[in-house]
C-alpha cells in the first residue's frame, strides 16, 4: 500500500512539474492543484497507512484504542483542501482577468509589468548630474515646500 | 491577562478586518476604524515587548490544550520586536494609505484586505506551531494577492500572475516539508520538533524536509535564486501597498528561516550553514546588481530588498550569538528604513510626476525637505554612520570576522558600496539634475493628503535616527533575542513545561 501511495504521489509531482513549466497558464494551475493533491497525499501517509479503524474514543475510555486511524493528519489534509481550494479560485479568476486584458492566457504575451527589451525610460545623459545646476529657486515659505 | 494580551495582536487586525468589510459601502467609517486598528495594534505590541523584556518568554494554549497537541502561541524576544515593527508599520502605512487615491482604494477593499494581511503577519511572528505557521502565510498570501492587484490595471495583472504563481508553488513545498516531518517525528509543534530531532533515526530525510523548508522560506524572502517574483510584481502595486510588502512580506520568510534553523535544525548546522551563507553572499550581489540597472525608481528599491535580504541570513548561516544578533538588528533597521523609502517615492511621484529617473528632476531645488526624508533612508540604507544601517551592517561584518568568514564580510562592505551607488543615482537624476523640460505638473493635493503623506515619513526617518543615535537599547536587544534564540533548552522547556518522556516513539 505504501508503494502504492508513493508512487501515486511521485506520479502526481511529475504531472504538476510538467503542468507548472507550460507557458499557458491554466495549466500551469492544473499543476499546483496536482501538487497541493500531492502534498495532501504526504501529509496523510505521515499518519501511517494500514488500518481501518475509526478514530472514534469508546465511551468510558478516555483515549483512542490501539490501532485505531490516526485523525490528525486527516484534520491537517482537511485544512489544506479548504485552503487550496480558495487559493485555486482565486488564481483561476485572476487568470481569466489577465486574458480578459492581453487577449490571451500564455505567460510570454503578458508583459506589462516587465516590458521587454528597455522601453523603460533610458537615463539622461550624464552631464545633467553634476554639472548643470537648476537656477536657485528663491525662497519660498515653508508651507509650500513640503 | 498576559493570554490576551498573547493574541491581541492576531485579534485586533481580525476584528479590524472583519469590520471594515461589513462596512464595504462606507468608506469613511472604513477608513476610521482602520486608523484607530492600527493604532490599537501598536499599543498592543508595545505592552506585548514590555512584558517579554522584563518577564521573559511568553507562552499560551489556544484552547487551553497543552502543547505539543495544542497549537501554542509563542512570544519571545525576536517576535516581540518583529510584532512592534508590524505594528509600527500597519500605523505608519494606514495614515499614508489616507493620501492620493485613498478613496479609489478604500472603494476596492482596501482597508479589509490590508488588516487581514497584519493579521496573517502578526500570527506568523507569534505561533509556535508548524502546520499554524503554514495557515498564517496562507492569510498573508491571499490578503497580499487581493492587495497587489487592487487597480486591476494590465500592469498589475501581469504582476500579480506572477506573484501568486511563484508564491503558490513555494507554499506547496511548504506543506510538503510538514508532512515530511510529521511522518519523521509525529509532532509539528516547533519546540516538541526541536526536542525530538536530534534523535530522528533518519536524518538524511530530516535534511531533506530541511531543504523543502528552505526552498519554500527562501521563496517567500526572495533569496537567491527564487527571487525573480519579487521586481517582476512589486513596482506594479500601488505605493502604500509596495510599502507594506517592502516592510513586512519577506521578512517573514527570514524569520521563519531563523526561527526554523535555530531551533529545530540547529543540530544540522554543519550542512546548513555554509548552504545559507553562499545563498546569502548570492543574493547580496545579484539584489545589488539588479538595482544598479535599473531606472526607476521603484524597481531599484525591490531591487534592493533582495539584496538586503543576504545580511539578514548572515547570522543563520554563522549561528554565533554576534551574527544572529547582527540579523536581528539588521531586520528591525530594514524594515523601518526600506518601508519608508517606497513611502517617500510615492511622494516623489506625487510632486515629480513620474517613478522614471528621466522624468524626474529638481525636487532639491523645489522641495529641499522631501530631500531630506529621501537622505535619511536613503543613507542608512547604504550605512553611513551614524544612521541606523550603519551599525546593522558593522554588526554583521563584524560577526563574520570574527567567525573567520572573510569573504562574506568582504562581500558584505562591497555590496554596501553598491547600494550607496544606487542611492547616489536616485539623488543625482531625481533631486540635483535640472528639473526636465517641459516641467511636470505637480498633482494637486489638499492639505490633509500632503500631512498623511509627509506624517509617517517623517515618523519613520525618527526611528531610523533613534535606532542610529541612540543604539545602545536596540543593540542590547538585539544581542538579548539572540541568546534567547541560541538558548533551545529554554524554549523547550518554556513551552512543553519540564524536561519529560516522549509520548509516542516515533516510528522510523
Amino acid at each position: 500500500m505504501e508503494i502504492a501511495l508513493s508512487a501515486a504521489i511521485g506520479v502526481l509531482v511529475a504531472a504538476a512539474a510538467y503542468l507548472l513549466l507550460a507557458r499557458d497558464l491554466p495549466r500551469g494551475l492544473i499543476g499546483f492543484v496536482l501538487l497541493g493533491t500531492a502534498a495532501n497525499l504526504v501529509i496523510f501517509a505521515a499518519g501511517r497507512i494500514g488500518t481501518m479503524t475509526p478514530p472514534l474514543v469508546e465511551p468510558g475510555a478516555t483515549a483512542l484504542a490501539a490501532g485505531a486511524a490516526n485523525p490528525l493528519p486527516q484534520a491537517l489534509v482537511l485544512t489544506a483542501i479548504v485552503i487550496g481550494f480558495g487559493l485555486t479560485a482565486f488564481a483561476l479568476v485572476l487568470v481569466m482577468r489577465a486574458h480578459a486584458a492581453f487577449g490571451s492566457a500564455r505567460s510570454e504575451d503578458m508583459d506589462a509589468a516587465e516590458p521587454p527589451a528597455c522601453t523603460e525610460a533610458a537615463p539622461a545623459p550624464p552631464e545633467t548630474g553634476f554639472v548643470r545646476q537648476p537656477a536657485r529657486a528663491p525662497a519660498r515659505p515653508l508651507r509650500e515646500v513640503v | 491577562m498576559r493570554q490576551v494580551l498573547l493574541a491581541a495582536p492576531i485579534l485586533i487586525p481580525l476584528a479590524a478586518s472583519a469590520v471594515t468589510a461589513l462596512l464595504w459601502r462606507r468608506p469613511m467609517a472604513q477608513r476610521r476604524i482602520g486608523l484607530a486598528a492600527a493604532v490599537l495594534l501598536l499599543a498592543a505590541t508595545l505592552a506585548l515587548l514590555a512584558e517579554v523584556v522584563s518577564g521573559g518568554m511568553l507562552v499560551g494554549r489556544m484552547g487551553n490544550w497543552p502543547p505539543p497537541f495544542g497549537i501554542a502561541l509563542v512570544v519571545d524576544h525576536l517576535s516581540a520586536a518583529m510584532l512592534v515593527i508590524t505594528g509600527l508599520m500597519g500605523l505608519a502605512v494606514a495614515v499614508y494609505a489616507m493620501g492620493p487615491g485613498a478613496q479609489e482604494r478604500d472603494r476596492a477593499g482596501f482597508q479589509p484586505l490590508f488588516h487581514a494581511l497584519l493579521m496573517g503577519v502578526t500570527g506568523s511572528f507569534s505561533t509556535g506551531d508548524l502546520f499554524n505557521l503554514y495557515v498564517w502565510f496562507e492569510v498573508m498570501l491571499i490578503a497580499s494577492f487581493g492587495l497587489l492587484v487592487l487597480d486591476r490595471t494590465k500592469e498589475q495583472l501581469d504582476g500579480g500572475v506572477r506573484y501568486v504563481m511563484l508564491n503558490l508553488v513555494g507554499t506547496t513545498f511548504f506543506l510538503i516539508a510538514v508532512g515530511l516531518l510529521y511522518g519523521l517525528t509525529g509532532t509539528l509543534n516547533l519546540a516538541d520538533l526541536a526536542r525530538v530531532a536530534p534523535d530522528v533515526g533518519n536524518q538524511g530525510a530530516l535534511a531533506a524536509a530541511a531543504a523543502l523548508l528552505l526552498i519554500s522560506f527562501g521563496a517567500k524572502a526572495a533569496v537567491f535564486p527564487l527571487f525573480n517574483w519579487l521586481p517582476a510584481s512589486y513596482h506594479t502595486a500601488s505605493m502604500p501597498v509596495a510599502a507594506i510588502f517592502a516592510a513586512l512580506l519577506t521578512k517573514v520568510g527570514v524569520y521563519a528561516i531563523i526561527r526554523v534553523f535555530t531551533l529545530v535544525f540547529a543540530h544540522d548546522h554543519a550542512l546548513f550553514g555554509p548552504i545559507v551563507g553562499v545563498i546569502a553572499m548570492a543574493t547580496m550581489v545579484v539584489g545589488v546588481l539588479g538595482a544598479a540597472a535599473h531606472y526607476d525608481v521603484r524597481r531599484i528599491l525591490s531591487f534592493h530588498i533582495i539584496s538586503q535580504i543576504g545580511y539578514m541570513l548572515v547570522g543563520v548561516a554563522l549561528m554565533t550569538p554576534l551574527a544572529i544578533a547582527g540579523s536581528v538588528l539588521y531586520v528591525i533597521h530594514h524594515i523601518v528604513v526600506k518601508a519608508n523609502l517606497f513611502l517617500v517615492a510615492g511622494a516623489m511621484r506625487q510632486v515629480g510626476g513620474s517613478f522614471a529617473l528621466a522624468r524626474l528632476g529638481g525636487l532639491w531645488a523645489s522641495r529641499p525637505l522631501l530631500g531630506l526624508m529621501f537622505l535619511v533612508p536613503a543613507l542608512s540604507l547604504a550605512g553611513i554612520p551614524p544612521l541606523s544601517g550603519f551599525w546593522g551592517k558593522l554588526v554583521v561584518i563584524r560577526s563574520g570576522l570574527e567567525a573567520e568568514a572573510y569573504l562574506l564580510a568582504f562581500v558584505a562592505l562591497a555590496v554596501g558600496l553598491l547600494t550607496l551607488y544606487s542611492m547616489i543615482k536616485i539623488w543625482n537624476e531625481a533631486f540635483w539634475k535640472a528639473a526636465p523640460e517641459p516641467a511636470p505638473q505637480p498633482a494637486a493635493w489638499s492639505r490633509a493628503q500632503r500631512i498623511a503623506t509627509f506624517a509617517p515619513i517623517l515618523l519613520l526617518c525618527g526611528v531610523t535616527l533613534t535606532i542610529g543615535l541612540w543604539t545602545e537599547p536596540f543593540a542590547a536587544f538585539s544581542i538579548a533575542a539572540a541568546e534567547s534564540l541560541l538558548d533551545r533548552d529554554g524554549y523547550i522547556t518554556a513551552v512543553l513545561g519540564a524536561p519529560m518522556p516522549r509520548f509516542a516513539e516515533a516510528v522510523p
